[in-house]
């Protein structure tokens, strides 16, 4: 089973709960860090460093200067301005570029052709029983989702899998959420936490895919996470106390099951009900299946297939039809 | 030296989240009343607004690139925009039928120009919005970016263009930014060109490492950073290493934000921590004044 662990809000505990799920679960699990920008699972997940680094890359134009005679058909075409022509010659901007191989294809005179730029780096690291692994983007690359990708290529073709994601709700998250098969939510009981997971309850419903929620501190703020969870039928998963000892095992990068192992329990329950969640193991969750039931008798799913990329209102509600729940891939779109 | 230039713009970043970010932008948005735009390019996860609670004046459709679609009618199921898509975007159906995931697609164009049949449609996507309102500091420019949508730093690149417009035709010297966590695309979008950084952290393993991270990323756009360490008491030790680390990289040290329970109190109230009566008020006071843009 993949279990991705995301969170609108960034600082809200996914690194958290992801490696101390990772660590009650013990031997054979792999955990893949996918916050390529701010990796920290290995800061509380410390280990041998397996190999060498493997570096990763994209494939960025290189133009043959022989060849080209500066017809500016790539720059035309390129959706991602990263290439330009100036006095004849190309000039490309490999930072902006998306690796869609499109500017070779259209080059009328064959004068293009792509070469490896480095984004960063994948590694893996051995801590106890379970297997880490992580992506690093190199500081000042802009693009994410390839290296994230990389990662996930990594991952083991069978067996239980935890990945972290990284904050948010656009093209990074997303590249990490897509064939996971759930995806739990860390939120904060906060006004900002509470924003930040309708964000990414509309993703993950856009996304199509089972998801429950994990308020971390809880107590230190108010009850409307709680509340607004049982409107929408979202099951809270656990709910991990506002304890400063907590903050402080974390900040030292202990793992809370190792430092307070009253808490043990706490991720142990956890794992069961994200399974549950999953109905994997064969006893589906049952207040999820009438979530299920309930919201598709209170909000028909009209007009959603022809719908465009959904706005999200000002106040953080979702347009988007509130479906919670899987129902297949992604659905796609065709112009009739 | 243009009107536009004489325009100074702090940018409050953290790299790991939820180190305070918003927090101490709202604080500096309120201390700087009538005298700054405030810019919100958190446009993944916005929460300004939630405590400065803008009054929407107008507000903009955000398009951005393309997205391809099979137009079914024309489709003759060759499978050459399969092949040829580098971001899995094209998948065949059961039916036998190939369709786009507007999600995984990245807009490129390559079906597009190579389809024989001419099949695919290339519309302009919607990736989001942009606001411009006012609020009890003063304008404030902010955004959000459409359900699982792309282009965020260009989102970004926008709502900075824009507040420093508002700026320049209202005579204000100051853009007050709240920046996106990471290192990635919209934080890079976010800092490019600013006058000022300001990183806040926090004493813990995850805020040291990703410290590093973005005070590299500072020095390369070659940008004044400052640093600022939240919630310091929770472990002293580390905060002074940070603090030594901050400064051994050229940036400056700007003070102490201590833990305080009433910066959620103050959250939850929709007030701006400096217009409560927290304790920690008077350390964002006092890093405010040590920044200088008074």
């Amino acid at each position: 089973m993949i279990i991705a662990v995301a969170s609108g809000k960034g600082g809200t505990g996914k690194t958290t709960v992801a490696v101390n799920l990772a660590s009650v679960r013990g031997a054979g699990m792999v955990l893949l860090d996918c916050d390529v920008e701010e990796p920290n699972a290995h800061l509380f997940l410390k280990g041998e460093l397996c190999g060498e680094p493997e570096a990763v890359s994209i494939s960025v134009p290189e133009v043959d200067e022989s060849l080209c005679d500066g017809c500016g058909e790539c720059s035309r075409f390129c959706a991602y301005k990263a290439l330009a022509v100036l006095a004849k010659r190309v000039l490309v901007f490999p930072e902006m570029c998306h690796g869609c191989g499109g500017c070779m294809r259209v080059c009328p005179k064959g004068a293009i052709r792509e070469a490896p730029k480095r984004i960063g780096v994948v590694e893996t690291v051995k801590s106890g029983m379970l297997t880490l692994i992580q992506g690093r983007l190199d500081v000042g690359v802009a693009m994410a989702p390839p290296l994230i990708r990389a990662v996930k290529a990594r991952m083991p073709k069978d067996g239980d899998a935890i990945l972290d994601a990284p904050p948010g709700t656009s093209c990074p998250v997303v590249a990490t959420l897509r064939e996971t098969d759930y995806v739990v939510l860390v939120t904060e009981p906060t006004p900002f936490g509470l924003n930040d997971l309708k964000l990414a309850v509309a993703v993950v419903r856009e996304l199509k895919m089972p998801f429950g929620v994990v308020v971390n501190r809880a107590g230190s703020g108010d009850g409307r996470v709680q509340e607004y969870c049982r409107d929408e039928w979202i099951p809270v998963l656990a709910e991990i106390p506002d304890d400063r000892r907590i903050a402080e095992a974390y900040s030292r990068g202990e793992l809370i099951v190792d430092a307070l192992p009253l808490y043990r329990g706490l991720f142990e329950t956890l794992w069961a009900a994200v399974r549950e969640g999953d109905g994997s193991n064969g006893s589906p969750n049952r207040p999820l299946v009438r979530a299920v039931s309930m919201q598709r008798e209170a909000a028909p799913r009209e007009g959603h297939e022809e719908a465009s990329t959904p706005k999200r209102v000002f106040d953080g509600e979702a347009r988007t039809p509130q479906g919670g729940v899987p129902t297949g891939e992604t659905q796609g779109r065709t112009l009739t | 030296m243009s009107e536009q230039e004489k325009i100074r713009e702090i940018v409050i970043i953290s790299g790991k989240g939820g180190t305070g970010k918003t927090s101490v932008a709202a604080s500096f948005a309120v201390l700087a009343t009538g005298r700054a735009v405030v810019a919100d390019c958190d446009v993944d996860a916005a929460d300004l607004h939630l405590v400065l609670a803008p009054r929407i004046i107008e507000s903009t459709d955000f398009k951005s690139g393309h997205e391809a679609v099979i137009l079914r009618e024309k489709c003759t199921a060759c499978g050459l925009c399969a092949e040829l898509c580098r971001f899995g975007a094209v998948k065949l159906s059961p039916n036998n039928q190939y369709r786009i995931d507007p999600v995984a697609c990245e807009g490129c164009g390559v079906c597009v120009r190579l389809c024989p049949a001419g099949a695919i449609a290339f519309p302009e996507r919607l990736c989001g919005e942009w606001m411009v309102s006012e609020t009890r500091c003063g304008p404030m420019v902010h955004a959000c970016l459409g359900v699982a949508a792309e282009n965020s730093g260009k989102l970004v690149s926008l709502v900075r263009r824009e507040a420093r417009r508002i700026a320049c035709e209202k005579g204000l010297p100051l853009i007050v930014t709240d920046g996106p966590p990471g290192i990635g695309c919209p934080v890079i979008a976010s800092m490019t060109g600013a006058s000022q950084v300001l990183v806040v952290t926090e004493p813990t393993v995850s805020g040291e490492h990703d410290l590093e991270r973005v005070l590299k990323l500072a020095r390369h756009f070659d940008i004044p950073t400052s640093v600022c360490v939240n919630k310091w008491d929770i472990n002293p030790e580390m905060t002074e290493r940070i603090e030594r680390k901050a400064e051994a990289s050229g940036a400056q040290v700007v003070g102490r934000i201590r833990y305080d329970r009433l910066v959620t109190a103050a959250q939850i109230q929709a007030k701006a921590v400096v217009e409560t009566d927290a304790p920690s008020a008077e350390d964002i006071r006092s890093v405010w004044e040590k920044l200088g843009l008074e």
